[in-house]
């Protein structure tokens, strides 16, 4: 069997997710034995436009990567978005509530050189994703099984249930009991409750589900006190360019 | 052997410069002897985090921030935390400040390790990246993996994870490590002692290319230790300055050949970095680590930007150390679990919390080297104005000048040659081109 040719892109982005690989350890070098890598800017000169497999990292912003991505769409038999940037636009999607000429001004009053920059998107808002590897960062283990299907050739499925059921499985204190606001019960899970295990609350980074239980979530902001308003920050921090899309 | 003729014309457009993180190219345009381009052309895509952070609560702004880089993401998490509560006006605990310093040696030893194993190697062992160096140094690489994890493990008991920490937060932790967990860190610090030594012997085969250039250095400064997390700002030109008065050294501009603004103070250009760091701060360093940088062939003060990456690896070297004895008080005198912090105020906690609004400047080291994050918070505790300052940008106009003088004085060289001396000298700088476009425009060169 011949290997699976693997590339990675970046587009408007931190890097993080990309940096997640070097966290692999040696089972970084299994995955190797089973593909071959011949593009990754960040850790590579050699770089070739033959490939089977385009993982994807990034927001995509200006009209020249909205070129690039395509030309990779063109390229690739499976393309992934990996990490929420890519899969969900996540916090550069803040910027939308922008026009591109006020955030120009707030951030670069006085340059006098031009800037090009366009609308925020996730990258299926502008071609066709086969995969999704979300979470910001994106986990190794979900990532290793998501490379386990693509090489099987079968479907990875996101989980389609909130992250509160992972929370309960880790027998965490509800966060609402401890007087926080909290995106749990909205949250695609799949992260292992991750920040919540931690001391800190779920800020969405894995996207809205897409039916999450409206009336339970209503419920518990009427139980605790918590204003829509309250939570609706917590919308806009990873989800505003999801969330347009939405309301159209 | 035939003379060695200087070139009159020489053309280099090195096109997504690899092995950095970040997109740039590098230009270099030499016509009948005289150079008319030789720059570090920055091409990534701007985000506008200032924009983004404006209007969002002082809770959250760090984690907001953190997202500017994934590889310093505990750097930029630490000085906007540091810029809210200096905002604020809230001090931290004894133990928040010896967690916080932990948090950021780990990242320092992570980003070190990740640059001088993974990223600089292969130009010393003729590789083109690290891939191929699987087959020939597997020994190196599987050392570099194992204490990449290491460093990782520290980081996920710590932080929850390296790659934007979930447990930092405005005031403290969210999350403290128990005697079982520091036990652990103990155990993986003892481990990445023993394979330090093997990574000096590494370090050793390396050899640098010879080139010097006074610049001005500029790092925090602290009486009693090597600088990282506090202390004042410290120029090898002028008197040192609080960091609420960064503004006073650091003048940022915009240039046309790069999406990234530079960054001056008196003199055209500054270096940032370890070894500015270095440079600065040796004094505070062990004799022990300053032998082993000479024996490297580092002694202070260093004008060869090169050495950055020897700087790097003494850093490397001290952040173990200090890690070791910070977990070793923790052992001996315990650690207080109960100071962990809700990351925002909850309702039910006893003493509502207040603060006052104001501006506040947090200045961290970072593996680049010195972060300003600047924030204006108002009395709802809501961000309304920000400004963060990224080492990257503030050595791009150090590496440009750099370049310009390299390039002259290697013209004997071929033209491959030269091409892989610039982009080791940018290498060099470690630069993080994601952080340094956290805002900003492109031009492109076709």
């Amino acid at each position: 069997m011949s290997k699976v040719r693997v590339a990675f892109f970046d587009f408007a982005d931190c890097e993080g997710c990309q940096l997640q690989l070097t966290y692999l350890n040696e089972a970084l070098l299994d995955v190797l034995k089973h593909c071959d890598i011949v593009n990754f800017r960040e850790v590579m000169h050699e770089r070739s436009d033959d490939y089977d497999v385009a993982i994807v990292e990034g927001s995509i912003t200006r009209p020249y990567d909205v070129e690039r991505i395509k030309k990779i769409r063109e390229r690739a038999k499976i393309l992934v978005a990996y990490g929420a940037c890519a899969a969900i636009g996540g916090v550069n999607g803040i910027r939308r509530k922008y026009t591109i000429d006020e955030a120009k001004k707030i951030v670069y009053p006085d340059r006098e050189f031009p800037i090009e920059t366009g609308e925020v998107k996730a990258v299926d808002q502008v071609v066709k994703v086969d995969a999704y590897v979300h979470g910001c960062p994106t986990n190794n283990n979900e990532f290793a099984e998501v490379l386990k299907c693509l090489l099987l050739g079968v479907a990875y499925k996101v989980p389609t249930y909130a992250v509160c059921v992972e929370c309960k499985l880790k027998e965490n204190i509800c966060l609402y009991e401890k007087g926080q606001v909290c995106m749990g019960p909205v949250t695609r899970a799949g992260c292992g409750a991750w920040c919540t295990s931690n001391g800190n609350t779920c800020y969405g980074c894995r996207g809205v589900l897409e039916d999450f239980n409206q009336q339970g979530q209503m419920d518990v902001l009427k139980k605790y006190g918590v204003t829509v308003n309250m939570l609706k920050d917590k919308f806009t921090l990873y989800n505003s360019c999801k969330m347009e899309e939405k309301n159209g | 052997m035939a003379e060695q003729v200087k070139k009159k014309d020489l053309n280099i457009f090195v096109e997504y410069l690899t092995r950095v993180e970040g997109h740039g190219h590098i230009k270099i345009n030499m016509k009948d002897g005289k150079l008319e381009a030789c720059y570090l052309n920055v091409i990534e895509a701007p985000r506008f985090f200032e924009a983004m952070v404006r209007g969002r609560s002082m809770f959250e702004v760090q984690h907001i921030t953190s997202r500017i880089c994934g590889i310093c993401s505990t750097g930029h998490s630490l000085a906007s935390i540091k810029a809210t509560e200096d905002a604020i006006g809230f001090t931290p605990s004894v133990q928040t400040r010896k967690l916080r310093k932990l948090a950021l040696h780990y990242e320092t030893l992570d980003s070190h390790l990740l640059h001088v194993l993974f990223l600089v190697t292969p130009d010393v062992f003729g590789a083109e990246s690290v891939f191929p160096m699987i087959q020939t140094h597997k020994d190196v690489i599987l050392l570099a993996l194992k204490m990449k994890k290491a460093c990782s493990d520290l980081c996920d008991i710590l932080m929850g994870r390296h790659t934007h920490p979930i447990t930092l937060a405005v005031r403290g932790f969210t999350k403290i490590p128990g005697k079982k967990e520091l036990e652990k860190s103990r155990e993986l610090l003892g481990e990445l002692e023993k394979d330090l030594a093997i990574v000096l012997g590494v370090v050793k085969l390396i050899k640098l290319p010879e080139f010097e250039r006074e610049t001005e250095y500029i790092a925090l400064t602290h009486p009693d230790e090597y600088a990282f997390l506090d202390g004042n700002i410290a120029s090898t030109d002028a008197k040192e300055i609080a960091p609420r008065d960064y503004l006073s050294f650091v003048h940022e501009l915009n240039v046309e050949h790069s999406a990234s603004k530079h960054s001056k103070n008196k003199r055209n250009s500054y270096m940032t970095g370890a070894l500015a760091r270095f440079n600065i701060n040796h004094k505070k360093l062990p004799e022990k680590l300053l032998d082993i940088a000479k024996s490297l062939g580092l002694k202070a003060p260093c004008y060869n930007p090169f050495m950055n990456s020897i700087a790097q690896v003494i850093e490397t070297a001290y952040c173990l150390y200090d890690a070791i004895e910070i977990i070793d008080g923790f052992l001996k005198n315990g650690i207080d679990q109960s100071e962990a912090v809700a990351s925002w105020p909850s309702s039910l906690e006893k003493n509502k919390f207040t603060f006052k609004s104001g501006r506040g400047v947090g200045a961290v080291e970072v593996p680049r080297g010195i972060l300003f994050h600047d924030y204006t918070v108002n009395a709802e505790g809501i961000i309304e104005k920000a400004n963060c300052v990224i080492p990257t940008n503030q050595n791009l106009a150090n590496i440009d000048m750099d370049l310009q003088k390299m390039v002259p004085e290697i013209l004997h060289k071929t033209k491959e040659e030269i091409t892989l001396q610039a982009e080791m000298l940018v290498r060099a700088y470690d630069p993080c081109i994601s952080c340094s476009c956290h805002l900003l425009d492109v031009e492109f060169v076709d």
